[in-house]
């Protein structure tokens, strides 16, 4: 009998790579994706039974397919009011079970429409940020809810119910490639859904790790994924784009004791080269078809790691093109946030009082008053300008609001080199 | 998240069953399979060798190292190709390399590419090469 825990991890395998394939086709079979998505992980409990005894079969993303087929038509002929539709279909796949076991007649393009539809439906608009995100996880990644749960620090419970009321809530939402008109902007929030995974990944929110680098990740192999669905949408490779060329830092931004980083203390000669080289080439392809439409906000984003990833220190770094992109960015899609950034970009540019100035007129924004951010800037810029004691108290500000522990672990050091008590003391 | 390299060999079989298949055949299984990895986001590069008899061999038996035109070794010591794949698991490498369109007499070797990680980062070659590696990139990106 094969090693139980090397078949679950085998199954595992194979679910990650077959199953938003089998969902898509099971919810344009059913028309309906609640249901598709239960038949799915039906037969994903079925083979962590089986194949432990019976060991993997030789196609084994055809037979998670067949099990879930075979369950629907159970459960069709289990159900008393039983239509002439349900009827039908239940036949067909019938025949198409006794047809084909082993084989795997399905049409490439099919797959692709199929594909692309059950992304649209993770992250439907009825659905809430938090909703989307897990269920793109997990239907689209082939994450388990234990994996994302673990993945967010949140408990399995939590994650299932969010899986279980979205599901919910998509029931009579059409399985479709949005219209064009409308298509733009959802694709625009499955970017976002993307984003915010990977984003989630490398500057965790809360909890005492820097870094969830699996998740970050999984949002890179999904953007890769979305390009393949969706090629002619510059965004897309400029998500990825953006993607690539931040993660390619990731290997420098933990320390032997895995403390954080930052980029101008990182040792810039541990960057992933490959990285940067494929997500430059994205950010090229996305530039080539925007063409004269100009860059969007993750396309000017890229541009901006693009120069990071570039220079060889900071000083060295092409600041005054990045202040561009920043500009860029500001026009887009203006927001406090951006203009935060912008000021750090100017100050680097031009000098720390440019960038004081921009950073002393955001003194009132409201979505910065709850961050870290905006104290732990205005410390590094006062810093620069030898105004330590302001500095100072900037820092202890910003580290009392930093919700991540190792963020705080930082903001108290910069807080000591700038005079009063020791982080040790603190 | 590690890469795992896909080596493929075949024996005098499968060099054999291979010369039976039409190229077209082979290109559109080949096609597929590929297409498949970076559809679902895991194939980071690939690569297929030209025949080994445009290749050459050099011999570290001797004193001197020797070029000379082979032999290459047991056919099924022969590389003919390679992909380089990321994966989260080793089960996933399998699950993907066991997909790969070929038949009997073919083998694929998959190896895990060492990272940085794999290397003590303050032994000074080690160092080197990643300063090299930098320069690379640089001239690289100085050339658009």
């Amino acid at each position: 009998m094969p090693d139980a825990a090397a078949v679950r991890r085998s199954v595992a395998a194979v679910w990650r790579i077959e199953s938003a394939r089998i969902v898509a086709g099971l919810t344009r079979m059913t028309g309906d994706f609640a249901f598709a998505e239960d038949l799915a992980q039906d037969a994903l409990a079925a083979a962590l039974e089986q194949w432990p005894a019976e060991g993997v079969p030789r196609h084994p993303g055809a037979w998670l397919t067949a099990v879930a087929k075979r369950r629907a038509i159970d459960q069709w002929r289990r159900r008393e009011r039983q239509d002439a539709r349900v009827a039908v279909i239940a036949h067909d796949l019938e025949e198409e079970q006794r047809l084909a076991v082993d084989a795997d007649p399905s049409d490439p393009d099919e797959i692709h429409d199929d594909m692309l539809r059950l992304v649209f439906i993770a992250c439907h608009p009825v659905l809430a940020r938090e909703a989307r995100v897990a269920l793109t996880l997990r239907v689209v990644g082939g994450l388990t809810s234990e994996e994302i749960a673990r993945m967010f620090l949140q408990p399995v419970a939590t994650v299932q119910q969010r899986i279980v009321r979205a599901k919910k809530q998509l029931a009579g939402v059409p399985f479709e490639v949005p219209p064009r008109e409308e298509f733009d902007e959802r694709l625009g929030g499955v970017l976002g859904v993307l984003y915010l995974v990977f984003t989630e990944g490398h500057t965790a929110t809360a909890g005492d790790d820097w870094m969830r680098p699996e998740l970050s990740f999984e949002a890179v192999r999904l953007a890769r994924v979305l390009v393949g669905l969706a090629p002619r949408e510059p965004e897309v490779h400029a998500l990825l784009a953006l993607m690539e060329l931040t993660a390619a830092r990731f290997p420098a931004r933990l320390g032997a004791d895995g403390e954080p980083v930052l980029l101008a203390e990182q040792d810039r000669r541990r960057w992933d080269r490959a990285a940067i080289r494929r997500g430059r080439a994205s950010l090229a392809r996305a530039q080539e078809i925007a063409g004269d439409r100009g860059l969007g906000p993750y396309a000017l984003q890229a541009a901006i790691a693009e120069q990071h990833d570039l220079a060889t220190s900071v000083e060295a770094t092409d600041w005054a093109r990045i202040v561009a992109a920043y500009d860029g960015l500001a026009a887009l899609a203006p927001s406090p946030v951006i203009e935060l950034n912008r000021a750090v970009a100017v100050s680097m540019a031009e000098g720390p009082a440019a960038g004081l100035a921009i950073v002393d007129g955001l003194a009132g924004e409201k979505r910065l008053a709850v961050t870290h951010l905006l104290p732990s800037v205005r410390g590094e810029l006062l810093a620069r300008l030898g105004r330590d004691e302001e500095a100072h108290a900037e820092f202890e500000r910003a580290a009392g609001l930093a919700r991540n522990a190792r963020e705080r672990a930082v903001l108290l050091a910069k807080a000591a080199a700038t005079g009063g008590r020791r982080p040790a003391d603190a | 998240m590690s890469k795992y390299m896909l080596i493929m060999r075949a024996d005098d079989t499968g060099a054999a069953n291979y010369e039976q298949i039409p190229f077209e055949q082979v290109i559109e299984a080949m096609g597929r399979y590929n297409e498949a990895m970076m559809n679902a986001g895991v194939l980071l590069a690939g690569e297929g060798l030209s025949d080994a008899s445009e290749g050459f061999v050099v011999d570290f038996s001797g004193e001197e190292p020797l070029v000379t035109d082979g032999p290459f070794g047991e056919t099924r010591e022969l590389f003919n190709g390679f992909w380089i794949i990321e994966a989260s698991t080793r089960e996933e490498a399998a699950e993907w390399a066991k997909r790969a369109p070929l038949g009997p007499g073919a083998f694929l070797e998959v190896r895990r590419v060492n990272g940085p990680e794999d290397f003590p980062q303050d032994n000074e070659w080690i160092k080197k090469e990643e300063g090299w590696r930098e320069e690379q990139a640089a001239r690289a990106a100085g050339d658009d």
